[in-house]
């Protein structure tokens, strides 16, 4: 009998956390709609991604993992999974990146409370509209290079035959 | 079938403009380039040739350098990035200054591969050597290894990255030997912007490859490896020092 009653009480408690699952998800997906809460997602350019939206909502991450130590390690370049190529179509022309606060990437991480830290060292913007850098910070200047040169000849070098 | 006096001239001219166009391109492209699914293989190891007698007191390919992979200094010259910097040797005896430029030089054997506690620093098949800044953790082990000083460890937070040269704060980095463009069949930047202004000091090709231009120059003149004598079989070699 208690055992009976103890697996009632998983059943009810499966049930209670399904509906409550499903409830949720449905409250995320109005959230969304209405634009309220929402990540913002703009597709500026493109018909459609490299693979379904729902497998690229789940999976997206690890294509881009594994593209990442294919291209590093062994210079496998093809575009289908580049981060660029997820750039190229996701930025927003405003601002020129899929980062900021209605940027395609940053927008949902935010979302999703996911830490991503590719575009700490990856360029968030296409090659082509990339901002230059500011002309005095794109080159070492002359005066910097003497000074480098200086630096190197007081310390012991080894390269002198 | 017979051809129109305008289709006749369009097509002549047409094939007298590939035939002009083709030996210099061909030469280059057709040696270098590699699919993309393709990966790099020890069927090539790639190579620099700087002779010190055509490198003037200039500075083009740090420039080309700095402008292509988008690294820049903040004024701080101990710690600042530098992937390729020009180092001045004087004969203290009879006064003589000569300049060359040094980056990383690729060694067949890389201390800084070696040391590196996480493999972040790794030999790719071709002979590039890089490092993989997804795993980098800063330690900077490579830089002590490297008997180059070839290596910088960024210490500021980066900006304007270009997107095939992606570069972080925390992690070490030097030169790739411009494999972005490698992989895609182009020469260095450095090498590049060396023969545009005219001194053509630098040479990029396969050591591996008997015919290159690099091969044939090696096995023509004599060349030297800095530090020979640590048998690292640098990639990198130099003439006229």
């Amino acid at each position: 009998m208690r055992g009976k009653t103890t697996i009632l009480a998983g059943v009810l408690a499966l049930l209670a956390a399904g509906l409550f699952a499903g409830g949720s998800v449905q409250a995320a997906e109005t959230a969304a709609k209405a634009g309220s809460i929402g990540p913002t997602i703009k597709i500026f350019k493109g018909d459609k991604c490299v693979r379904p939206t729902e497998d690229m909502r789940r999976n997206h991450m690890k294509y881009i993992l594994h593209q990442r130590d294919e291209t590093m390690h062994e210079g496998i370049r093809t575009e289908t999974y580049q981060l660029t190529n997820c750039v190229d179509c996701h930025a927003d022309p405003k601002t020129n990146s899929v980062l900021g606060k209605d940027g395609f990437c940053s927008s949902c991480h935010q979302y999703a409370a996911v830490t991503i830290d590719c575009f700490s060292c990856h360029s968030p913007s296409p090659e082509e509209n990339g901002q230059p850098p500011k002309a005095a910070e794109t080159a070492p200047s002359r005066l910097m290079n003497l000074m480098r040169l200086s630096a190197d000849n007081a310390r012991p070098r080894e390269d002198q035959p | 079938m017979s051809l129109s006096r305008r289709q006749f001239i369009g097509i002549g001219g047409a094939a007298v403009a590939a035939a002009a166009a083709a030996p210099g391109l061909r030469l280059v492209e057709l040696a270098n380039a590699r699919s993309p699914e393709e990966a790099a293989t020890s069927l090539q190891r790639w190579g620099l040739l700087i002779d010190i007698s055509k490198c003037n007191d200039c500075d083009v390919c740090v420039t080309a350098c700095s402008t292509e992979n988008g690294w820049y200094g903040h004024n701080r010259p101990a710690t600042d990035p530098q992937w390729i910097r020009k180092v001045t040797l004087k004969d203290n005896q009879t006064g003589y200054v000569e300049s060359l430029p040094v980056l990383c030089q690729h060694c067949e054997e890389p201390p800084c591969v070696d040391v590196c506690p996480t493999g972040a620093s790794f030999k790719r098949a071709d002979g590039i050597v890089l490092v993989d800044k997804h795993i980098c953790i800063g330690c900077r082990y490579c830089m002590m290894a490297c008997p180059y000083k070839a290596r910088s460890f960024v210490h500021e937070d980066t900006t304007n990255q270009k997107p095939y040269a992606p570069r972080g704060k925390g992690t070490v980095e030097s030169c790739t030997l411009c494999v972005h463009r490698v992989d895609a069949g182009r020469i260095p930047a450095c090498v590049e912007a060396c023969n545009k202004d005219g001194h053509q000091a630098m040479a990029f090709g396969d050591l591996n490859d008997k015919t290159s231009e690099i091969s044939k120059r090696l096995a023509s003149a004599p060349s030297t490896q800095l530090r020979p004598d640590l048998n690292l079989n640098t990639g990198v070699r130099y003439q006229g020092i």
